[in-house]
């Protein structure tokens, strides 16, 4: 909207589904998939690309959104935090997190699922160390990143759920 | 929960509060369906940039909207003069003269005070227009000599920011208990030590401040659409500035990205966007950017406390403590001089010293404005008084562990009144730093310190830091400031609903930022309504249009599980209430007969008489005819609660009172290896261990600690705000200031008791700010890396070059310490000083 200058045909495929736009040519990513798509899970903590709250899979990689224009992903497969649950159900990254107390506000949470998504693509046993690297592009300001590292641990161990589930339910304190 | 059978399952009769249960708010944050504040939008909006001060200091000479309004897209621009002549009174000060001379209006009028300090505001149809434009808007400025050090600020000689004030100093006051120069003068040792300073930082919210407000000049409303965590504080603040009454404001949040106080401060933009959407007439959408952030939105309180004498006994036991004290608000005074005040709920720290004179003085400078950060004013001090405890163990040779058992309040001491006549509700400290040791193996990291002895070029180091994390403030305390306030007390509001089929929702007057208020408010009115917190729909955020908050509502300030708890419990009571009397008449019954199980109430005993809430609801709602009417007046189903805290307005000449209804504690212990070659510090070992009364859900409890844990530790290690001479500040963005990563933040291992507040309706109390453990711990452990005769820890950050000064600081260099002892000790009985 108002937008002058140069702008660009950019298609590409968003979460299995193939869009195309015109854009200004100086639109970063981020803003092509919050403004002009809409997608709103994918956030933005800074302008200097240290914060990964903007991480999306760009290709198969792990791209900080922030840092790209939206036409340098012409013909690209992207996919974003809006994409890892299938048909209502969290993925197993997903209810970890959600079980381990991975997330307070949340603003981080996106781009922090998307790392691990992408870590645990590369390296799906990873150690705490590893996890601790992989992760080490976003920034969460609210956990100390304690309960992150511990839900990635037990989702890559395939024992996200039920545990804190299984405790709460039972009324004892964990 | 199905519309016909109103709330139900086979758990309702279970105890909600106290389980670690998982967040109800996680399924939409997981999936990125919050609601952030950029996430929103009204319609027609336009976008709007600020176009700020790249000086320190310096006068506004002339400017030049015209290359901007010239621009095609660009609606409007508002400057800071034009701003004035729309507005009535400038912003409220908290302060008397000469604080309140030291006037702020929605844009800088006159002058620019700090780098980033806004003179103009843009409005276009989009971002990248509007951004465009701002950098048209032609600026001359005059440069002025800039004073960035809060104790240079007070010297009559410095520049001055306010002409008209006729000084940089805002408040001055001296906080005088006990008989501290008899205590000096008795004393088997007094220590002395020039100078601490405790750092400016930011916890830095990973998401930014913004703002939706419009202007409608049809009805007059301001509505705005924020991430603003204190909402009626700011429409008490710009309200009467711009000339709307409270009812003409329409305050909503919603998700929020982290606050820690931070959100505060943004109201003067709030105050300019609402003109500027009165201008344009159309909606003002800002975004704030994160180097404007880092500029212009607040960073913590900066205090420097000088001349610091310590009188102790020959057997450890302090008897107080003398310092002067220097904090630094910044340019404007957006919530200060409160901090001047505030740090007093927690004069003694969490020992008994019972003589203490505090000499308090706080100015501006041409710094950002601070802001409530994590630890607001309390940590500063309770930070000095731990550096106080670890010197003088160290000073002494007495060991800093026993140092701290032997002056600790006992738990036998507690409800315990401290010098100035804060209650200290309950605790045990002692026992919380025994398992904090435990928990960090300080006996094994003891023997490794002494293999590794000298010469290997590694030093291991072993800090505590015990701190207060003093909850549910008695605004009362602002009086002591400014006896001229109308503020004591506090207060927070909950609605329970039962709604038309039946469904239960709770509306309250909170901002959450991640402290997880739904899960917890739906625990609590769950066990009361006899349902599960999944029957129950808290709201998300604050909206004003539900009537649900007073003047303090926000979350802020430690207080949530009681306040705001405290309102949840009121509420669910008195609705509770009604739906037994409706029942009772509706079956027939006794009150005293009904009990509510599963979303249903039934006569005790007898299950077939029962009425499932949806009933009850029809009975009132949609099928009330014939209904005794004293029984419709009694049962609206909409029950609405104001928690009060029990509070008494201090006596503001003496400075005393009870200003907080509850100390929460935090015992930490860490470990630390410091390379001799490098000065880096990493981290081996670390616990907390939190005591915060009863827990209503530890899952939550536990994750306030981690996070308060890390950004402690980034505080002390990491991440530091510097100004150079001309007020140009040397970490505007994220790679200049290092936000800590997983790779910097180590595991922390958490313990946990429970004291029980004798004080509040649930036993609770209010936790998450933390005290600043971890910086009081961080720099005993390198203190204790340095070792007895070594330069003192005399800042609360330390960057590695700090650290390798310090282990490389020439023999005989000055120490900053000096203790003075009395020959041939003191026969003064100990136990009467
Ligand atoms: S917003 Fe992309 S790294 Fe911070
Ligand atoms: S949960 Fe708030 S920034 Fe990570």
């Amino acid at each position: 909207m108002g937008e002058r200058g140069t702008s660009h045909s950019v298609t590409v495929e968003v979460n299995g589904e193939k869009v195309s736009r015109i854009v200004a040519a100086r639109q970063l990513l981020v803003h092509f998939l919050r403004d002009t798509l809409g997608l709103t899970g994918t956030h933005i903590g800074c302008d200097t690309g240290n914060c990964g709250a903007c991480s999306v899979i760009v290709d198969g990689k792990l791209v900080k959104s922030c840092m790209i224009l939206a036409p340098q992903v012409d013909g690209s497969t992207i996919e974003t935090v809006e994409s890892l649950a299938q048909d209502g159900a969290l993925s197993p990254l997903q209810e970890s997190f959600h079980e381990h107390h991975g997330l307070q506000c949340g603003y981080c949470t996106p781009g922090m699922l998307m790392s691990a998504t992408y870590l645990l693509r590369q390296n799906p046993e990873p150690t705490d160390e590893e996890i601790r690297r992989g992760i080490r592009g976003n920034v969460c300001r609210c956990t100390g990143y304690v309960n992150i590292v511990e839900a990635i641990r037990e989702a890559s161990r395939g024992q996200a759920t039920g545990r804190r589930s299984a405790h709460a339910a039972a009324g004892e304190e964990v | 929960m199905t519309i016909t059978s109103a709330p139900v399952t086979g758990e309702a009769t279970k105890t909600w509060s106290g389980r670690a249960m998982p967040r109800k708010e996680d399924r939409r944050l997981v999936q990125g369906q919050g609601s952030f504040v950029d996430d929103g939008g009204m319609h027609g909006q336009g976008y709007a940039w600020f176009v700020r001060s790249p000086y320190g200091h310096a006068r506004i000479v002339s400017i030049d909207c015209e290359p901007a309004l010239s621009m095609e897209g660009v609606y409007t621009v508002l400057t800071g003069e034009e701003a004035k002549a729309m507005c009535e009174a400038p912003f409220f000060a908290i302060a008397p003269p000469p604080g309140s001379l030291m006037q702020e209006w929605p844009l800088a009028v006159g002058k620019v005070r700090y780098q980033g300090d806004a003179v103009a505001l843009v409005l276009a149809d989009s971002r990248e227009t509007a951004r465009d434009a701002a950098e048209r808007v032609v600026v001359e400025y005059e440069p002025l000599p800039a004073v960035t050090d809060g104790v240079a600020a007070a010297d009559p000689t410095a520049p001055l920011l306010y002409d008209e004030a006729g000084t940089n100093v805002v408040w001055h006051g001296v906080f005088d208990y006990g008989d501290v120069d008899w205590a000096l003068e008795n004393a088997d040792h007094v220590v002395k030590l020039d100078r601490l300073h405790f750092h400016r930082f930011s916890s830095t919210p990973l998401e930014c401040n913004g703002a939706v407000v419009d202007f409608d000049h049809g009805t007059g409303v301001v509505s705005v659409l924020s991430n603003y965590q204190m909402p009626m504080f700011a429409a008490m603040v710009i309200g009467p500035t711009i000339g709307v009454p409270i009812n003409k404001f329409d305050f909503v949040t919603k998700d929020i990205g982290g606050a820690f106080g931070l959100k505060i401060g943004f109201f003067p933009q709030i105050a300019a966007l609402a003109l500027l959407s009165k201008k344009a007439g159309r909606p003002a959408k800002w975004t704030e950017f994160r180097t404007e952030h880092m500029l212009t939105a607040g960073h913590g309180n900066e205090r420097t406390f000088v001349d610091i004498e310590v009188p102790v006994m020959a057997d450890g036991t302090i008897l107080g403590v003398k310092a002067r004290a220097f904090d630094d608000a910044g340019g404007y005074l957006h919530y200060e001089p409160l901090g001047a005040v505030i740090w007093s709920q927690v004069v003694p720290g969490c020992y008994k010293l019972k003589h203490v004179r505090v000499d308090y003085t706080e100015v501006v400078s041409n710094k950002c404005p601070v802001t409530p950060n994590r630890g607001y004013s309390r940590m500063q001090h309770l930070w000095m008084i731990e550096r106080i405890i670890d010197v003088v163990a160290h000073e002494l040779g007495l060991d800093p562990v026993e140092v701290r058992k032997r002056n600790y309040v006992q738990p036998e001491d507690y409800p315990y009144e401290t010098p100035n006549g804060c209650i200290y509700d309950s605790g045990d400290l002692p026992r919380s730093l025994d398992i904090a040791l435990e928990l960090a193996h300080v006996d094994e990291w003891r023997a490794r310190q002494r293999e590794l002895g000298t010469g290997s070029g590694r030093r291991i180091g072993i800090g505590i830091g015990s701190t207060l994390d003093s909850g549910t403030n008695n605004f009362g305390q602002s009086r002591i400031i400014n006896p001229e306030l109308p503020f004591s007390g506090n207060g927070e509001v909950a609605i329970a609903k039962l709604d038309l089929f039946g469904e239960i929702n709770v509306n309250l007057g909170t901002t959450p930022q991640g402290q997880g208020h739904e899960t917890t408010a739906s625990q609590v009115a769950a066990d009361i309504l006899g349902v599960t917190p999944d029957d129950v729909t808290v709201s998300t955020g604050f909206n004003q249009a539900n009537n649900a908050y007073v003047g303090f509502s926000g979350t802020y300030a430690s207080q949530f599980a009681v306040t705001g708890l405290g309102a949840v419990m009121g509420a669910a009571q008195k609705l509770r209430h009604q739906i037994v009397k409706l029942a009772a008449f509706a079956l027939h019954a006794e009150e005293d007969e009904i009990e509510l199980v599963g979303g249903a109430a039934r006569v005790r005993g007898d299950e077939e008489r029962a009425i499932p809430f949806i009933g009850l609801a029809n009975m009132v709602y949609t099928n009330n005819a014939g209904l005794p009417s004293e029984l419709l007046s009694e049962c609206d189903l909409n029950a609405r609660y104001v928690y009060v805290p029990p509070f008494e307005v201090p006596d503001t000449v003496a400075k005393t009172g009870n200003l907080t209804l509850t100390y929460a504690s935090q015992v930490h212990v860490c470990v630390v290896e410091v390379d001799e070659e490098t000065g880096e510090v990493k981290i081996l070992d670390y616990a907390a261990v939190d005591d915060c009364g009863k827990r209503i859900n530890p899952l939550v409890v536990e994750g306030q600690v981690h996070g308060a844990t890390g950004l402690g530790i980034a505080a002390s290690l990491y991440e530091s705000l510097d100004y150079d001479e001309s007020g140009q500040l040397e970490e505007p963005s994220f790679y200049e200031y290092h936000v800590a990563t997983s790779l910097d933040i180590p595991n922390i291992v958490c313990g946990s008791i429970e004291s029980p507040s004798p004080f509040t309706p649930n036993g609770a109390k209010g936790m998450g700010e933390g005290g600043g453990a971890p910086l009081h711990a961080v720099c005993s452990a390198i203190q204790d890396a340095i070792g007895a005769g070594g330069p003192i820890v005399t800042d609360s950050h330390n960057h590695w070059a700090r650290v390798y000064e310090m282990l490389h600081r020439a023999p005989g260099a000055p120490r900053n310490v000096e203790v003075i002892s009395r020959s041939g000790g003191s026969d003064t009985d100990v136990k009467s000083l």
